[in-house]
């Protein structure tokens, strides 16, 4: 019995040991880089916490940290709030269009006969085979003013030659970036929602006399919100970080925190600020990831 | 062929318990017709040029096993399937072309098929709603359809915090709750345990003759069926076998196919003998030293291979043979008993090694059965008690 009960703590403290080193204490450390100052030195920071100076320099060094670089962060004068606001529209944007891009393929995907499902799947999860960072370059070869897209328009006499569209280096580029990036993080759980639907539910509605369109409306799309919640979140939140693609793709106007949180970082060379940055980020996403949870602990319920 | 079969098929019309056989009756103009319908999914006939009427006020079961296309035949009234030849029309309307949600039928489906995320009272005011019923009308008929069910109380539930049996009845009464010209069942209670089913036919039948509505139901539950319904269509093959009054199918089955799906039945072989007006001598395979009589008209030539269809509860064991002569009989031997409690059930090994199973009713209170293992008996039975089957 003893033994029994330690395997399962064993068992049990393997991931929340994991967590804590890998997740915790890194938050931990970015935390009290945030609430330090900014110092020419190697680390670039102070206080340093140096347990052998004793236990009256730990105390001097605790009383030196302070909100400081919070209150810089938050304060309008500085790009940051609004850096975070456009984050958040960017992704906001990013995550209705995925949605309406998404559901109508995850749609057709559930309704396809059962034998090409998994092949529809292999489909949607095929471009991870491939790096991220390789598909993004690769839009910038699509969209660029000499690029495949506006080689195709002025080859259809769509555009004129002297005009191409300037689609690079504008937000435009970055919705495009996030869209396909994120599509498949969307495809999957409306997939899986819109795939668990009983069929005789619509057979049911249609027998009490509601045409298809309207039992779409009625039946389908309130029982794939779970599913609509989540690949939403499952995008939202990564996106709201997100630093690659606005960098490749996006302008000098596109303001995206996470462009701020590394100019702040490796230009400006400051690890407490862009800690500041980091935390912020964090609690605001904290919001909607609480949100989350508690719609999938109702979901769960509610079986 | 009516041979004074007691009809059970009686329906309160105007206060008066009357008997209900519309489909005798030549001027009635039925409901519901199926004219040489037709329904293949690729290479498989589902339905074949099967013609079917159903009356006004009729409880009418389709009875076969999995995949004789009772389903389809269903679901081909309800607008899921087109049929791919024939017509069906529905009070003189043909239906070939309209859309499931413009048909004036209704349809419980096996899985219930509630609406999750809507309450009980929102699942039964859905079709309500569609028809864009004034609000007012709609809260008294769905209140009026709660109390039906006996459901009051559950009005605001969700599907999910009901038992199976109150699912059940939701889906029955979102399912009547439009008043449809035909209410369609498809293995209603399938769902439910054994008690609860024998209960909720009761109250289907009460339901039924309540609403005077037409009642269509699905099932491959011969006790369900032969209990509900005023006449059963047994299917095989996309086909009708027969289609009559339960009592009518039990007792006088008109093929092989019929007499075993139906109930149980002992089927010997015989060949027929001699013919008289209403009576036919045969002398069967099993006891060729025995012959048997049957009184009905005969429905093949002398010399022709038939069947005789002999129910298990028709027949009677003994120990001694019985006195009167007029009554068939045949000798064998006890090879095994099956004790049921209020039935005995006697296989009887024949002459030849023909087994046939006789049943009684274990009348008093007795451990030890006069009639054991290996004892030699005679199984007679009167001349009213088998059927003659050609097919």
């Amino acid at each position: 019995m003893a033994v029994k009960s330690r395997g399962r703590w064993l068992v049990l403290a393997i991931p929340y040991l994991w967590l804590v080193a890998l997740f915790l204490v890194p938050f931990l450390i970015v935390f009290k880089i945030s609430l330090s100052q900014d110092a020419i030195a190697q680390p670039p920071y102070e206080p340093i916490f140096d347990l052998s100076a004793g236990w009256e320099a730990f105390k001097d060094a605790f009383s030196q940290l302070s909100f400081e670089n919070y209150s810089y962060v938050l304060s309008w004068d500085n790009e940051f709030i609004e850096a975070y606001g456009s984050s958040l529209w960017i992704a906001g944007i990013s995550t209705l269009l995925l949605l309406i891009v998404g559901y109508p393929i995850a749609y057709g995907m559930a309704r396809a006969p059962k034998s090409i499902r998994p092949t529809l799947l292999m489909l949607v999860i095929l471009p991870f085979w491939t790096s991220f960072l390789i598909r993004v370059y690769a839009w910038i070869g699509i969209l660029s003013p000499e690029g495949l897209l506006n080689q195709l328009l002025m080859a259809l006499g769509i555009i004129s030659p002297d005009a191409p569209l300037q689609i690079l280096a504008t937000n435009t580029a970055v919705y495009i970036g996030i869209v396909y990036s994120y599509l498949p993080f969307m495809i999957l759980p409306l997939y899986s929602a819109l795939e668990k639907m009983d069929d005789t539910l619509l057979e049911a509605a249609a027998d009490l006399g509601c045409p298809p369109f309207a039992a779409f409306w009625k039946i389908t799309w309130p029982l794939s919100l779970p599913g609509v919640f989540a690949g939403s979140l499952l995008c939202f939140i990564p996106a709201v970080g997100e630093f690659v693609i606005p960098d490749l793709l996006g302008g000098s106007d596109t303001l995206m925190i996470g462009k701020v949180l590394w100019t702040e970082f490796s230009v400006n060379r400051s690890w407490t600020v862009s800690s500041a940055v980091a935390v912020l980020l964090l609690m605001v996403l904290v919001i909607p990831i609480v949100f989350y949870q508690n719609l999938q602990a109702r979901e769960v319920e509610g079986r | 062929m009516s041979t004074g079969v007691a009809e059970k098929t009686q329906k309160t019309i105007g206060g008066i318990r009357r008997k209900f056989a519309p489909w005798n009756d030549p001027q009635a103009v039925p409901l519901i017709r199926y004219q040489n319908v037709t329904k293949r999914f690729g290479e498989f006939t589902a339905v074949d040029n099967l013609s079917l009427d159903i009356y006004e006020r009729e409880f009418f079961a389709l009875l076969g096993p999995s995949g004789c296309g009772k389903t389809t035949l269903m679901r081909m009234l309800a607008g899921f399937e087109e049929p791919t030849e024939g017509k069906i029309t529905l009070a003189g309307e043909d239906l070939v072309g309209t859309p499931p949600y413009k048909r004036q039928t209704n349809m419980m489906f096996q899985s219930y098929a509630l609406f999750p995320h809507m309450s009980v009272w929102d699942n039964i005011a859905f079709g309500l709603r569609q028809d864009r019923m004034e609000k007012g009308a709609v809260a008294a008929r769905v209140e009026e359809m709660l109390k039906l069910v006996k459901l009051e109380k559950f009005a605001k539930r969700k599907p999910h915090q009901l038992s199976g049996g109150q699912r059940q009845r939701v889906a029955l009464a979102r399912s009547l709750a439009k008043r449809p010209k035909v209410l369609l069942l498809d293995e209603p209670l399938g769902a439910l345990d054994k008690k609860l089913r024998e209960e909720t036919q009761f109250e289907l039948m009460d339901i039924q003759m309540e609403l005077g509505m037409t009642f269509l139901i699905v099932t491959h539950d011969q006790e369900e069926a032969m209990t509900v319904a005023d006449r059963i269509a047994v299917m095989n093959h996309g086909k009708l076998v027969q289609v009559a009054p339960p009592a009518i199918i039990y007792e006088q089955p008109n093929s092989r196919y019929v007499a075993d799906f139906v109930g149980d039945v002992n089927i010997l072989d015989a060949r027929v003998e001699s013919i008289a007006p209403g009576a036919v001598t045969l002398r069967a395979e099993a006891a060729p030293d025995m012959s048997i009589r049957v009184s009905q008209e005969c429905p093949a030539k002398v010399g022709d291979t038939v069947a005789v269809a002999l129910r298990p509860e028709k027949l009677r064991v003994e120990l001694d043979p019985p006195a009167d002569p007029s009554v068939n009989c045949l000798s064998g031997t006890i090879w095994d008993i099956g004790y049921l409690g209020d039935l005995s059930i006697y296989h009887v090994e024949l002459p030849n090694g023909t087994r046939v199973k006789a049943a009684k009713p274990n009348l008093t209170r007795m451990v030890e059965r006069p009639i054991t293992w290996d004892d030699k008996v005679y199984v007679s039975f009167t001349p009213d008690a088998g059927v003659v089957l050609t097919s």
